[in-house]
């Protein structure tokens, strides 16, 4: 019998594309609702995939990073350029589709013309068409087809024309693939001799196509950055030989006239340029464009500003009324869902286990949901118009005078809701050391947790009356707890910019201003959807577990007389109280005892915990921030040895001075792991919050005693 | 002159660029480069950085880089 050898079809085709040019909306329309999200091994940029059938050939697609270069700048591009050329052995890409801003097509042709020469079969598509219309830019896409001899099909991803054509061009082309007609860079023969000995030299161990040998080894010599690269993968025992082949090429370029740095890219844009004069004419329009008139007004010297707080003030306003409710309805879900258990488990360890501790303990982390939901909503809606590059750019000035850049601006402010989603907004900052200062500094900022903290203390101690007359001396003590958050951001980043982190490469500010446009709902709700899984499944992990132990420790041993009246005692009795108990002499400088101490402990489950924790310990039922039993049991509170009062206004200062330093919340760690993956930077990261509130508490209660303020 | 002295609408050839740094070929990439037309659109409210109008799309740089691309008037 013959044996018919199958080679395998890989069927895998890659989305490659400039940032924005609507790479994702093309997979959203090619895959619908087939797509998974996944992260990146060892890394946490995030890999789409997805998949469609032509006529029962079902095709893989990724959906890849925006890049503007084969030369790879962050994370992101680095995961883009493996995937394209393949480094891991793990995707063999069958064609790529090259997504093109036809109204920018200067710049993106750069990255397409790169991708032609790495000799893969590539489809070009057009994306934006309407906008170009719009721009007054027409191209003669015949004349593309037959300059670089490859499909091209124009598109509007987000009216879906255009997709039919662009699955079967995709399927055809995977089925016959035909690359020896695709063109490729011209090189002039003068500089393809310069580097021919070289050529050679980089050749060896790679099997490649001669093309796009030819293509590398230009790249290697026009950038040392490129360069170091190579030089850092090659043989050890080669890197001399491939030094002086280098340095050969360069001095035969020099030779001849052609200056080698950046050669790569002269030719490129020089051929992009003959190309775009011979096939693309755009009629002058002299009337500004919307887009360009609702910049003037955005980004105006003084109203930009000002708008850019009203719409910030705004969506803070929405995010805490729109939410309440259904933070309520979590909150009595939460609850419900306890007692059904309760009646379904019989009493005992395990029934407390999986209500107190599991139940309770996600609960009160799911609460959050709604707000890091609507903050993100809002976010993604404003990142989908193009104003928040116009917020970076704004605000660049304010945030390098500490060290970082205007990408920072909004992973920042989002963290006055909740630092979760803060730290996850932090990832378009494309400069790891940037981004890595933005997430250790994101939890200072004073979340929504810490508020019925704050609440039930200024509530309780801070004297009636006000400042001047205007204002009230509790408003006062808020706004000083919130500079205070920002204060310490500021230093801490300078601290870590100048001592810890200054080996990585320092801050800068490139960044495209794209057009305005509408945003697109569906995609931001796909978005959202994505926000939520990795909310709930990653990070829900960690909070699982860590609300079980606070749970253990909180309730265990039992104490011998069962008297369950007391929770008090209960408490006392429990790891956690004697934990509290012990720790008593490290914080009485801080003017705390051991009740505070527990609720320390606690509140790492998530702040306002330290509130129910405070509740239980006074035995008040059914309290929060706002009761006034509470409230009034903490001023009454007395030593039981001395009858003096236990707790001044300074106490309660110095108390919430510890809750804007300290990490207490077991989701920023769970998720500060997720973003930078490793445990390394959340446990500095809580190691170095605690020390710094611990001092600061320290420094609050010790001189306040001494001047004698609030005692 | 250099790409900072352009006032708010002034368009200009890039000349030169100044240094070699792997910020300055990162912007050769985008298309920043020797013999391509800029239009200086505006600086941000607080001066830095600047918006520039190139090769049919907007872009933000610092100041501090801004320094080191040489345009001539035209
Ligand atoms: N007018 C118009 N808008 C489009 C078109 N295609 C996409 N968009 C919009 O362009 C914006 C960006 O699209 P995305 O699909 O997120 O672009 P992307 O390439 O995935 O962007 P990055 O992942 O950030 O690199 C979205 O708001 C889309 O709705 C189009 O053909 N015409
Ligand atoms: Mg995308």
């Amino acid at each position: 019998m013959p044996v018919t050898s199958v080679i395998p079809k890989t069927n895998n085709i890659a989305l490659v594309g400039n940032p924005n040019t609507g790479k994702t909306s093309v997979f959203n329309a090619l895959t619908g609702l087939r797509q998974k999200v996944a992260n990146y091994p060892g890394v946490t940029v995030e890999k789409k995939t997805g998949s469609f059938s032509v006529n029962s050939t079902t095709f893989t697609v990724y959906d890849l990073p925006g890049l503007y270069s084969l030369i790879p700048k962050s994370l992101d591009d680095k995961i883009s350029t493996e995937i394209i050329y393949n480094h891991n052995n793990d995707v063999e890409l069958s064609c790529i589709v090259v997504v093109v801003d036809a109204a920018n097509l200067s710049r993106n042709l750069y990255l397409f013309t790169q991708i032609l020469d790495l000799q893969i079969p590539v489809v070009m598509a057009l994306n934006m068409i309407d906008v170009a219309d719009k721009k007054g830019i027409k191209i003669d896409i015949e004349g593309f087809k037959k300059e670089f001899n490859i499909p091209v099909i124009p598109l509007i991803a987000s009216k879906r024309s255009g997709l039919a054509e662009l699955k079967n061009t995709i399927s055809d082309l995977v089925t016959n693939p035909d690359i020896s007609q695709q063109k490729y860079m011209p090189i002039p023969d003068e500089i393809t001799k310069c580097i021919g000995d070289f050529r050679n030299f980089v050749k060896n161990g790679f099997c490649e196509s001669e093309v796009s040998l030819t293509a590398r080894s230009l790249r290697i010599i026009s950038s040392d950055h490129v360069l170091q690269d190579w030089i850092d993968k090659i043989d050890n025992t080669k890197i001399d030989e491939a030094q002086q082949s280098l340095a050969k090429a360069r001095k035969r370029l020099l030779e001849s006239n052609q200056h080698w740095s950046m050669l790569e890219t002269k030719l490129r844009y020089q051929w992009i340029d003959e190309v775009l004069k011979t096939y693309v004419h755009t009629s002058k329009t002299d009337k500004q464009s919307l887009s360009d008139r609702i910049d003037k007004i955005l980004t105006h010297k003084v109203g930009g500003l000002f708008i850019f707080f009203i719409v910030f003030a705004m969506i803070f306003q929405a995010i805490f009324s729109w939410a309440e409710l259904p933070m309520a309805l979590i909150e009595d879900g939460t609850n419900w869902l306890g007692q059904m258990v309760t009646q379904l488990i019989p009493a005992g360890a395990l029934q407390d286990m999986i209500v107190d501790g599991a139940i309770a303990g996600v609960g009160s982390i799911l609460v959050f949901l709604p707000q890091i939901l609507f903050l993100f909503f809002f976010l993604s809606i404003l990142e989908d118009t193009g104003y928040m590059a116009r917020v970076a750019f704004m605000l660049d000035r304010v945030m390098n005078s500490i060290g970082l850049s205007g990408r920072s601006v909004i992973p920042l402010l989002s963290s006055f809701a909740c630092a979760v989603p803060g730290i996850m907004a932090s990832r378009t900052i494309q400069n790891w050391r940037d981004r890595l200062v933005t997430i250790m500094i994101s939890p200072f900022m004073s979340c929504s947790a810490r508020l019925p903290v704050y609440v039930l203390l200024i509530g309780a101690f801070i004297p009636q009356g006000s400042f001047l007359g205007i204002v009230s001396y509790s408003a006062l003590t808020l706004l000083a707890m919130y500079t205070l958050g920002i204060v310490a951001a500021i230093l801490v980043a300078l601290v870590f910019k100048k001592f810890i982190v200054r080996t990585m490469p320092s801050s800068s500010f490139v960044l495209e201003l794209p057009a305005y446009h509408r945003p697109n709902l569906r995609y931001t709700f796909l978005q959202l959807l994505e926000r939520v899984k990795i909310f709930v499944t990653d990070a829900g992990k960690i909070i699982l577990a860590m609300s079980i132990v606070l749970w253990f420790m909180a309730s265990y041993p039992k104490s011998d007389e069962s008297d369950t009246s007391n929770s008090s005692q209960k408490i006392e009795q429990s790891y956690a109280g004697k934990i509290g108990k012990f720790i008593e002499p490290a914080i009485k400088p801080l003017g705390f005892d051991w009740k505070i101490g527990v609720g320390l402990l606690t509140s790492f489950a998530a702040r306002e915990v330290m509130v129910s924790t405070l509740a239980t310990i006074y035995n008040v039922e059914g309290a929060d921030e706002t009761s006034g039993s509470l409230k009034e049991s903490l001023k009454n509170d007395r030593d039981p040895v001395t009858g003096e009062l236990l707790y001044s206004p300074l106490t309660a200062i110095s108390l919430m001075v510890f809750f804007v330093l300290a990490c207490q919340c077991m989701a920023t760690v769970a998720i500060v792991k997720r973003e930078t993956n490793s445990w390394r930077w959340p446990i500095t990261m809580i190691a170095y919050m605690t020390g710094l509130a611990y001092l600061a508490s320290l420094l609050t209660f010790q001189i306040g005693s001494y001047l004698g303020i609030g005692v | 002159m250099t790409l900072n002295d352009l006032e708010p609408g002034e368009s200009a050839i890039i000349t030169t660029i100044d240094d070699s740094s792997n910020e300055s070929n990162y912007l050769m990439e985008l298309g920043v480069m020797e013999g391509t037309p800029v239009r200086f659109v505006k600086s941000a409210p607080f001066g830095d950085p600047i918006e520039v109008d190139l090769r049919g799309y907007h872009l933000s740089i610092r100041r501090s880089k801004a320094q080191s691309i040489l345009v001539q008037k035209f």
